[in-house]
Order: C-alpha cells, then structure tokens, then sequence
C-alpha cells in the first residue's frame, strides 16, 4: 500500500528541456509508467520515445494520464499547474523552483475550484512510491519498499533521512518532498491524514525547517488525529533571523518560523524530535520501539 | 530584495498615497539646501538604510548621542548633524556591530502628530494569499503586538486577482477609529498599499507609522518594502533600485554564480548540495561544539566552476579555519563532485584542513579519486563523523 501514486500510475512530463527529460528517462527507468511530454508546438513529434502533445489536455484524452511532473521554468509554471488541473489531472507534482510567489497563490485559488486535485510542491524533489512509481528527481535506489511515510520540505536532506532508514532495514510506504516555497499545494497536515489513513503505512519521519509556522500546526494536528508513531527533525537550529536559507520559505519573519519554536511545539505534542541530523533513522525507529512496548 | 525609504515611499505615492513632502540629499551642502527648499520649517533628517531600528540606533565612534532619525529646526544645525550621519556608520539592531554607512539622507518635512497607526501587507503562507494588517497603535514594535496583543492586530484576506477593494479599506479604517473625514484618506493609503505590494510582487509592505496631524491629514510617515526575489525577472525598474552597498559583499558574488550563501560569523565554512542538508549540515556542526561560517547551497548540479567559486568565497573569509563538504548525491554523481573538488582544491590554493563527506550515487568511485590524489583531504563517513572532523581541525 501507498498513498498518491503507484504502479498503475500514468505520468506526464511538461516541459521536456534538458533537466525535464533527463529526469523523465529516469522515472521511466525506475518504472514509473511516463507516458508522454507536453510541449506546446512540438505536438505529434516523439523525444526520446515520449510521445509529445501540444496540451494537457490533447495528452490526458490520448494516453489517459492521471499525474504529472512540472519541469517547466518559473514564468510559467504556474501556469502548466492550472493547465494540467483544468485537465483534470489528480496528482500534479511542480519540481520547478522560483515560481513567483503571487503567481502560486493565484493557481492555488484556482485548483480550489477544481474538485480532488493534488498538488505537490512546488520547489519540491517529487514523490516516490519505492519500487512502484517514481514522480521526481530523488535517486531511486536509496529506496526500498515498506511501511515507513516520509514527508520533507527539502530535498538532499530528504534523501539523507531515506538512506538512513534503508541502511536500518526500514523501507518506505511513499516519500514526499512538499516543497520549499512559502506556497505550496500540499502540507505536512494533508500528507499526514493520507499517512493514517494508508493500511501500508506504519509510522511517519518528517522534516521540517524553519519558517512558517507549518510545522507547529501539524504537530497540534498529530496530537489529535495520529495514533501511529511520528518522528520528527526541524533544520535551522543555527539559522539567523531575517534571512533566506535557500528555501524561498525558509526564514525566520516576523518573531515567527524559528526551529526552537517548531521543536517545542513537536514535543509538546508527544513526537520525538532528532537533535542531530545523523539521527533521523535511529529516531524513527525509537518512536516505533515506543508504540510497541 | 528590500529597497530605501524614500524609494518605497515615491512607489506608494505614485499610486495615490499622500506622503510628507521630501527632498533626498547625497551631501550635508544638499540637506542644507534642501531644508531651505522645504521652506526653512522643521524637518526630519532620516538617515537611508535598509536595516530598521534606525530612531534607535547611533552612529558607531561618532561620540553623539543621536540615531538615524533626528528632527531639527534650526538651519545651522544641519551641517554637524549630516556629517556626522554621512561619516559614520549606523549601528542598529538589525546591522549588527560593524554598522551601515549612509550614503543618503532624507530631509523631511516634519508633521505634527496626533495619532500614530501601523499598516502592513504581507503574504499569509497558511491562507496562502496576501493579507492587510492594520494596528490602532502605531510606531510601535508590531511583532511584540502579533505576540503579547494579537486582538489589537486587524487583518483583512486580500484576493490577489482583485486586489484590497474599496469596502474592505473603509471597514478597516472604521476600526481604526479614523474619522468620517479621515477615512477616505486613509482608504486612498491602503488601496495604494495593496496596488503596490500586486502590482510589483511584493513580499512585505509596511507603513509604519501612517499618522492623522492635528488638522486631520493623514500621512504615511515612513515605508518599508521587501520584493520576491522571485518575481524580480518581471520589474526591472525595482531590480534598479538595489543597493548592493547594502548586502553582504560574499552573498551578492555568491548570487551571481548561482550559488546561495549567507554569512555567519563562526570559523568553519560550509558547502553543501540542497538547502535542508545545508542548514542541517550548519546545525550538526554546532551540534558537536562548532560554528559554521556560512550557509552555502550549491545547488542541484554544481560543476566546477561553482564549486570553485564556492571555496573561493569560503576561504577569502579570514576567520574561517577548516571547510566542510557535504554532498548527498542524488542525481549529482559522487564521482562527478569529487573531480570538481579535486580541480577547484587545486585551483583555488587550500590554507585550511578540508573534511568531505560524500555519500549516494557513485560514492565508492568518488571517495576513491579523493583517496588517491594525494591531496590532504580529510574523508569523513557520515554526517556525525564529518561534523566531529571539522571541528576537531578547526581548533
């Protein structure tokens, strides 16, 4: 079991330039079935065995896609989203970093409208069901099938936690990078609820990092809806105030967004946070020895 | 990117908000003309720097007892006062220890105040849409407010396709308690406050404070506004209003090679793939009783010439004494890294200890080019043992 994608997932690939179709061969080579590229003007040609359609929509009618990642440059990724979502594809994954960030909030009201769509991201290393579907840059073979959920705002770090877990024996039900931008379409809390609610799923790594106030929100909701073990790591413990640690959502703002302030509200909550990012594995599988004993 | 007082305050007014009348002054020679231009009548002299706090601030070894904002009377005083504010840098809580030097002053017609209010607009990550703050006492520190006073904190959800409407200003400013006179001024600041923060991509927008004179005019008595960074492709003419005098020297080279770097104050230097490692990597050195020296992103597909960039600017920071490398390569290939690191080591000419940790795609083949170099790089497996490494050499 898995949440959001799996082997019976269809992908599509919008903006095929170099990183677009790299990361397309890649998914293909995991598995994942990527049935097609949207770039408009080259409708009806193929590349790299991609079939390429002009629209979303001419593609979802032809290949019956149901997901797809975003490759597309910042002026107009925002916009491919809302194209993709007015095509009525479910998972929309947008890897593309620097949308501006008004551009976000406006397509973000506009799948509002539009019922049952999921986006991830943007500014996001993708998903990944491991061995089934891989919708994303992460490299696949840290993975390995089983019953951990993983949700992270960033990716290296991401993948950092994943090859901890792999090394312990700990597989993963599905990885989800949500994305580093101040807007995104998906949150700890939505990926959360799939998590408790997936049979495949039995305990929960996240990671978060500093700004916003995500992180304390999600720990309220843990305490409230999640009965199955959550460990936790917040990066930017030595973050200063003010500035932009990478992440266009990540800064301290406002008195707001700190790292202390997340982890305080994490424990409060019962999580047992990492102290150290070397920990996040060991972390982890202290929290699943807790809920059995 | 933020942007100076008067220059945010010449984008507000341009879009219908009334501001105190204001001559900008690159000299004492010109603040003086400009206070005879203002009519020889009080005026404020506002020292032009990004950091807030000014009011507050002195200019560091200038020996007098004033910050960045003086209000001044008498035309002879304006020389002394300018050249002080023009020689010394300005030492706020927000410039840290070594201060700003100012380059601009601007001489403003002081108002009489009756009434000080706080306005804001500012992206609600949570509701995802920007919101209108708005808070009946105003100058004051509006972050304490937001968390010892959140009920004196007004907001309004603005819809960024419509932008703040008409009705929405008037219900805030009937809260403020404006007057039946004062509200539709008050309205004109507000609407300009939302056209600017859509219009050109803002981040935060602040007028604070926007004050009502005793005969009732309201004014926006001071403007601060940080632009996305992200939108900065589409408004050249607010990418023209940079300081860069204003921002560190290392983040703005940085920045042109693509590389995301901040300054810390801490002796051992950082480079790392991906932001969340990057603090994480700062976080576990500090962790294991170091510093870091910097946060340095280089990115999903560093080569060469950024990694050797990226050292470059490591090793011109005097007070770093060993650097860190940590890589989890994902779909940057250890092996790949590990030549760049070897190339860019060479290049740019290594004083300190250098740990790598690598780990992911081709490590075994990127520790091997590492081992058999012969450089003297100090190999780490894993982030504690890499941690402990650097710490241990930059001592």
């Amino acid at each position: 079991m898995s949440i959001l994608i799996d082997k019976n997932t269809k992908v599509l690939c919008q903006g095929l330039g170099k990183a677009g179709t790299f990361h397309a061969i890649q998914c293909r080579e995991y598995g994942t079935q990527v049935v097609g590229g949207v770039v408009p003007g080259k409708g009806g040609t193929t590349k790299e065995g991609f079939p390429i359609f002009n629209t979303v929509a001419e593609a979802v009618a032809k290949t019956g896609a149901n997901a797809t990642m975003i490759f597309v440059p910042p002026s107009g990724a925002a916009d491919a989203i809302m194209e993709a979502a007015d095509a009525g594809i479910q998972v929309i994954v947008a890897i593309t970093e620097g949308i501006p960030v008004l551009d976000m909030s406006r397509a973000k009201r506009f799948l509002a409208t539009k019922p049952n769509i999921r986006l991830i991201g943007p500014n996001c290393p993708g998903l990944i069901t491991p061995g089934q579907c891989k919708i994303g840059i992460m490299p696949g073979y840290i993975h390995k099938p089983g019953t951990i959920g993983v949700i992270s705002r960033s990716g290296t770090l991401t993948y950092e936690a994943v090859w901890q877990l792999t090394n312990l024996g700990l597989g993963q039900s599905t990885c989800v990078g949500i994305g580093g931008d101040p807007i995104i379409g998906t949150n700890q809390i939505d990926v959360l609820k799939m998590f408790q609610d997936d049979a495949g799923t039995e305990a929960i790594l996240m990671m978060g990092e500093i700004g916003g106030t995500a992180e304390e929100e999600a720990a309220a909701y843990i305490q409230k809806y999640v009965t199955k073990p959550v460990a936790a790591f917040i990066a930017g413990q030595t973050a200063p105030p003010g500035k932009r640690m990478g992440h266009a959502g990540a800064i301290i703002s406002g008195g707001m967004g700190s790292a202390q302030d997340k982890m305080v509200a994490l424990r409060k909550a019962g999580i047992l946070v990492a102290e150290s990012p070397a920990d996040l594995g060991v972390t982890l599988q202290e929290a699943l020895k807790r809920k059995k004993s | 990117m933020k942007i100076h007082e008067y220059q945010a305050k010449d984008l507000l007014a341009a879009e219908g908000a009334k501001i105190p009348a204001g001559i900008i002054a690159n000299s004492p020679e010109e603040a003086v003309k400009a206070f005879d231009h203002l009519g020889g009548n009080p005026v404020v002299l506002k020292a032009q720097v990004h950091a807030g706090g000014r009011g507050k601030g002195r200019f560091k070894d200038s020996g007098k007892d004033f910050g960045g904002v003086k209000f001044i009377t008498k035309r002879e005083d304006i020389i002394p006062i300018a050249e002080v504010m023009f020689k010394f840098p300005l030492v706020t809580l927000q410039t840290g220890p070594e201060g700003q030097k100012v380059s601009k002053i601007l001489v403003q017609s002081a108002a009489d105040i009756s009434r000080e209010i706080y306005l804001g607009m500012v992206l609600d990550r949570s509701e995802g849409m920007p919101i209108m703050m708005a808070c009946a006492d105003g100058g004051v520190d509006i972050e304490e407010v937001a968390h010892k006073n959140p009920e004196k904190l007004l907001k309004m959800a603005v819809s960024p396709e419509t932008g703040l409407l008409p009705y929405q200003a008037r219900k805030l400013a009937f809260a403020l308690g404006f007057t039946p006179e004062q509200v539709p001024q008050a309205e004109a600041i507000m609407m300009a406050l939302s056209k600017v923060f859509l219009a050109q991509d803002a981040s935060l927008a602040e007028i604070n404070p926007l004050v009502v004179t005793p005969t009732g005019e309201v004014l926006a008595l001071d403007a601060k506004i940080t632009f996305d960074d992200n939108a900065l492709f589409r408004h050249l003419h607010i990418e023209h209003l940079r300081d860069l005098s204003e921002e560190n020297p290392s983040e703005v080279r940085a920045a042109k090679s693509g590389l995301s770097f901040v300054q810390m104050s801490g002796n051992i230097g950082c480079l790392v793939n991906g932001a969340g490692l990057a603090m994480s990597t700062m976080d576990i050195i500090k962790y294991h009783g170091g510093e870091p020296a910097n946060f340095l992103d280089v990115g999903g597909g560093a080569n060469k010439d950024q990694v050797t960039e990226a050292f470059r600017i490591l090793l011109s920071d005097p007070n770093v004494k060993a650097v860190l490398v940590n890589i989890f390569g994902g779909i940057m290939k250890c092996d790949t890294i590990a030549n760049a690191i070897l190339a860019a080591y060479k290049e740019v000419g290594f004083h300190v200890p250098l740990v790598v940790r690598l780990e992911g795609t081709n490590v075994a083949e990127g520790k091997k080019i590492l081992q058999e170099s012969g450089l003297k790089i100090i190999a780490a497996e894993g982030l504690t043992d890499a941690a402990k490494k650097v710490v241990a050499a930059a001592k």
